[in-house]
């Protein structure tokens, strides 16, 4: 009775001639896409809504072997279990690029199957021709229009050093005989792998200095703040090679992962334009005290946020949100061969000067790539600023983690009808906020924007 | 009456008693009828629920009609033959003892068991039951942090946390409540319970403190006390062992574990769920090495990888200091087969999970020329100790963890309740392949008999064909409806007689579900008429259902079988 009732996978006796026989009994059948006339081939299935990617445990059949459809070709093992993988098609396994024990990610080729004896050769030869490394196989063929590189788990924890790399003389653990061992959780070594984060060089912040998984997120973060401007990048260094396909490097890996997570925060924009005639006559007076203009930015929105807390907020798992207990402004800076964001802890409490003054500090330590993870990761709410570059107005992505973050635009001379019906010109810029509306609404930006005008309009605040 | 005629003939002292006397009359069965795997079968007795009630009532009714019928009968507790103080002395109140005690005073044996420690021995107050404590908490934990399983439920939790001290309590309370349960189950029937260190004096004279005692029987059941290899320094705070970890006394952000087995992979769970990060040293080349190569390989693809440890294969750990001075605690790593060094761990905590090693020192075994085996007591079948000189040592058994044949709690149990069938003239021989085991881990292990490379072995030294049936959680209506379709169960058979030769299943209540089979095995119940049972629908029995339906067997079921499917 219960037989009848339930789903259709039937448990399996396993073959005496199959030792290892797939854990549930049923078959997976690969995708097999056709990309000449006679030699297809075998990519790598997806096993699991969260495999990402497969180990060959073992190829059933060797090169040379012919295969009849719906025989098992090979092993694999996903995250969840061990499967046997079948052919759609007849034919011979001409090559086989992905050896045992080898990991190729979802979609991959991991052989060619070629029709007939004859084309073995021509598959061979182009199973070699792509890459001399078996555990490398060469991009997919145009049809399939898929950069498919499979490479082992090893060579991808390699992946070029990250932007935070200079760091590690600084501090080192006291075990890790000089920065050679590297001293990580668990974790965060397993975060490393997933997140693509090198630890050489990070410096943790754990007991003793050991790297546990906040740091791995942060270098993961770090690339997500850098991508809500990341517009400042696209200009073409000259020398590159024109058509030619570039891995992501590790920080851009990560600015990637952060830009779609990014998709899942419902955000919306307010805008604002705001006069900044007394701003700049403040900054004119103060400047020579070694007062920026960034600082200035920072210290007003500072002190808007602490009268709107709620835009100071974040909200991470979608039930429940923080009032961040300290202001901490982030400002993007552009870097060499990336971008950071520096934090101004506290730019509500600290002085203009010693704001100014920290920020000096901060973007010197930025350009030689010595920021603390404390240094950049722990924004509450992000500026950027594109003004000097005469961009009147954008839209920054805002950065997982955080509820808001504002785009400023150049202060630029405007005409403007004064309230006693006269035309006048005064200095304007515009700013657009992004925010999380699951726990910012409209009308929380608008008091916020409403506050921090007033500020920047009338600034002696921001001198105490 | 049988028990009856054998202690009439006792009192006469013959020198092979625990040979059985009568044969015809205590016909020994092969199949072992009065077998019980939990030596805490009875810990509420008196305060159980009716049905139970009903059962003990029986059961102490039917013990004092045997009572009666050997005459001269106290209380509770059994009368002594004449030139003894006891008919059985057992050293050591564990689960192993107390099982022991129990089916004894059935029995209508004067039984008196001797503690040093307190009563309920490892398993009640540093083992099965306080871990069981706080694995309850870790499932719990667990299942409400996973925000994606609860979501598919439609639940919605917010941040779960807890209360270090709360879930500490929970363990202890839980030790204490078992262990009060199991002196009164024991007082009520009135075994005396001795206090002090047991030690044999000589044959069938046991000191305890300052007094000596005779017994006609004796039975060593003084267990087992985490091992701890040499070069490693336990202070008890940040070097554990089972015990100290038991009491919860810290949750390190990061413990290494030493040692892969049972009691690692159950500490793993625990400290993972409440936010810990584990590291596994192991020193065999591959994690969880006792269990089936299939069920482990799975375990490890869920109890492992996707949590937050990592492991090293393959290396002893040499040295472990403690933390202090603002040190952390240091782990020295050495090749297991080169004894090179190869790498050293800091960590927060180190818990020292390697096995379990006998505590049978000072029980004076030198009296009766006894030669230890590294610690390990050396037994017969039938648990009687062998002495140096490879004879067995009249009238002296030795259970449990001591012996070291299966360092389970229920088998020492088992194992002692068989001793007492042989005292009280029923011969009796324990087949421990049909003693079950459980890991407790989310989801759990369960296994019983042979894993597949042994029955493999099996098979060709004795030339028989082994098959195995395999079936998913995937497939079981219950276990999907708690979203938890994770597990195998796995079956390793004879296709010629459908014998049962083991069980292994990795699953949402694996450890419940494997009696079906170990009582099967005890029973000699092959599959072709087990197959036949009926399951109710759904429950999660089904899976091993689906095993039994789901082997090949050749021979057709049996007659009695037959006719129970007509009944049903």
């Amino acid at each position: 009775m219960s037989r009848l009732l339930q789903t259709p996978f039937l448990p399996s006796v396993s073959l005496p001639t199959k030792t290892r026989s797939s854990v549930t009994g049923f078959r997976v059948k690969p995708r097999i896409i056709p990309i000449q006339a006679k030699i297809r081939e075998i990519f790598m299935p997806a096993l699991s809504s969260t495999m990402t990617e497969g180990k060959i445990v073992s190829w059933v059949k060797s090169e040379g072997d012919k295969l009849n459809k719906g025989e098992s070709v090979v092993v694999v093992e996903s995250d969840k279990a061990d499967m046997d993988v079948e052919t759609f098609y007849d034919g011979y396994l001409a090559a086989i690029m992905v050896e045992e024990g080898g990991v190729a990610p979802v979609g991959s080729a991991i052989a060619l199957l070629a029709e007939t004896e004859d084309e073995i050769a021509d598959a061979k030869a182009k199973a070699s021709g792509g890459g001399g490394d078996s555990k490398a196989p060469p991009p997919a063929s145009p049809p399939t229009a898929t950069v498919v590189a499979p490479v082992a788990v090893e060579k991808k924890i390699a992946a070029p050093p990250v932007a935070i790399k200079a760091v590690a003389a600084s501090a080192v653990h006291p075990a890790s005989e000089g920065g050679k061992r590297i001293v990580a959780s668990p974790y965060a070594k397993k975060l490393a792998k997933e997140l693509n984060v090198e630890l050489a060089g990070l410096v943790g912040s754990g007991p003793m200095g050991r790297i546990v998984a906040k740091d791995v997120e942060a270098v993961a973060a770090g690339g997500g703040v850098q991508a809500a401007v990341a517009v400042k990048e696209v200009v073409a260094v000259p020398g590159v090679e024109l058509g030619s396909v570039v891995p992501f490097t590790t920080m851009q890996g990560a600015v990637s992962r952060n830009m779609v997570e990014s998709l899942a925060v419902p955000t919306f924009r307010v805008g604002y334009t705001i006069s900044t005639d007394a701003l700049d006559a403040l900054y004119k007076k103060i400047k020579s005290k070694g007062v920026t203009m960034t600082a200035l930015l920072a210290k007003a929105t500072a002190l808007a946020l602490a009268k709107h807390p709620v835009v100071n907020s974040s909200c991470r798992d979608g039930n429940s949100f923080v009032y961040n207990s300290s202001i901490n402004v982030a400002v993007a800076v552009a870097i060499d061969g990336g971008l950071i964001t520096p934090v101004l802890q506290n730019a509500d409490k600290v002085d203009i000067y010693s704001l100014s003054r920290k920020w000096k500090e901060l973007v010197d330590k930025a350009r030689a790539k010595q920021l603390q993870p404390q240094e950049y990761n722990t924004g509450t709410f992000t500026l950027s600023n594109l003004g000097m570059f005469g961009v009147d107005r954008f839209d920054a992505i805002l950065p997982p983690g955080t509820g808001a973050i504002m785009a400023v635009g150049a202060s630029q001379p405007s005409v403007v009808a004064t309230k006693d019906g006269r035309i006048g010109m005064k200095n304007q810029m515009q700013v657009n906020v992004t925010a999380d509306h699951r726990v910012i609404y409209g009308a929380d930006l608008a008091q916020f924007l409403q506050t921090l005008a007033s500020i920047i309009e009338d600034p002696k605040d921001l001198t105490f | 009456m049988q028990s009856a005629l054998s202690i009439s003939f006792s009192q006469t002292s013959l020198p092979l008693a625990n040979r059985p006397l009568c044969s015809s009359n205590a016909a020994p069965s092969t199949t072992p009828r009065n077998l019980r795997f939990c030596g805490l079968r009875r810990e509420a007795f008196g305060f159980s629920p009716s049905k139970q009630l009903t059962s003990c009532r029986f059961q102490i009714q039917s013990r004092r009609i045997e009572v009666s019928a050997a005459a001269s009968s106290s209380a509770g507790n059994g009368a002594p033959s004449k030139s003894f103080d006891y008919d059985l002395i057992i050293i050591g109140a564990g689960v192993g003892g107390h099982g022991a005690a129990l089916h004894a005073v059935e029995k209508g044996l004067k039984t008196a068991i001797i503690e040093g420690d307190v009563v309920g021995g490892t398993c009640v107050n540093r083992g099965c039951v306080p871990s069981k404590a706080l694995l309850a908490v870790s499932g719990r934990m667990r299942e409400l942090q996973n925000e994606h399983h609860m979501k598919a439920f439609g639940l919605q939790v917010s941040a779960a946390g807890y209360d270090r001290q709360g879930v500490a309590d929970h363990a202890s309370n839980l030790a204490t409540k078992i262990r009060n349960n199991l002196t009164n189950s024991m007082k009520a029937l009135g075994v005396d319970i001795l206090t002090g260190f047991g030690a044999v004096l000589g044959p069938q004279k046991v000191k305890y403190g300052d007094n000596i005692i005779t017994g006609k029987d004796i039975i060593i059941a003084t267990g087992s006390v985490p091992f701890v290899p040499k070069g490693i320094e336990v202070d008890g705070k940040t070097v554990i062992t089972s015990d100290h970890a038991l009491k919860l006394e810290s949750v390190p952000d990061w413990i290494a574990i030493v040692g892969s087995g049972y009691i690692g992979l159950e500490f793993s769970d625990v400290y993972t769920a409440l936010g810990s990060e584990v590291t596994f040293i192991e020193a065999l080349d591959q994690l969880m090495p006792g269990f089936d190569p299939e069920i482990s390989k799975l375990a490890q693809r869920v109890l492992i990888n996707p949590r937050k440890i990592d492991y090293h294969t393959g290396v002893f750990a040499s040295k472990i200091t403690p933390a202090k001075d603002g040190k952390p605690v240091m782990i020295e790593l050495i090749d297991a087969k080169t004894k090179e060094p190869k790498d050293t761990l800091e960590v927060d905590a180190a818990l020292i999970a390697t096995g379990r090693a006998p505590f049978t020192n000072g029980l004076g075994l030198e009296n009766i020329n006894v030669v230890t085996q590294r610690g390990f007591i050396p037994v017969d079948e039938r648990m009687r100790v062998i002495d140096g000189n490879g004879k067995l040592v009249p009238h002296l058994y030795c259970i449990g963890d001591a012996n070291g044949k299966m360092m389970l709690a229920h088998a020492a149990s088992a194992q002692g309740i068989s001793v007492v069938e042989q005292v009280t003239g029923r011969d009796h021989v324990l087949n421990h392949h049909s003693i079950p085991a459980a890991c407790f881990t989310h989801p759990e292990i369960s296994m019983v008999g042979l894993t597949e490379p042994q029955a493999k072995e099996k098979a060709e030294k004795e030339g028989f064909k082994v098959s195995i049936a395999k079936t998913s959680f995937k497939a079981n209506t219950k276990a999907l409806a708690e979203n938890e379709g994770e597990g195998l169960a796995k079956m390793i058979y004879r296709p010629d007689n459908g014998e049962i030769l083991g069980v292994h299943i990795f699953g949402l209540h694996a450890a419940d579900l494997i009696h079906e089979a170990s009582n099967a095995i005890a029973l000699g119940t092959r599959i072709q008429d087990i197959k036949l049972a009926v399951h109710a629908h759904p429950t999660l029995s089904e899976v091993v259902d689906e095993l039994f339906k789901a082997a090949k067997v050749d021979s057709p079921a049996s007659v009695t079988a037959q006719s129970v499917k007509v009944a049903v």
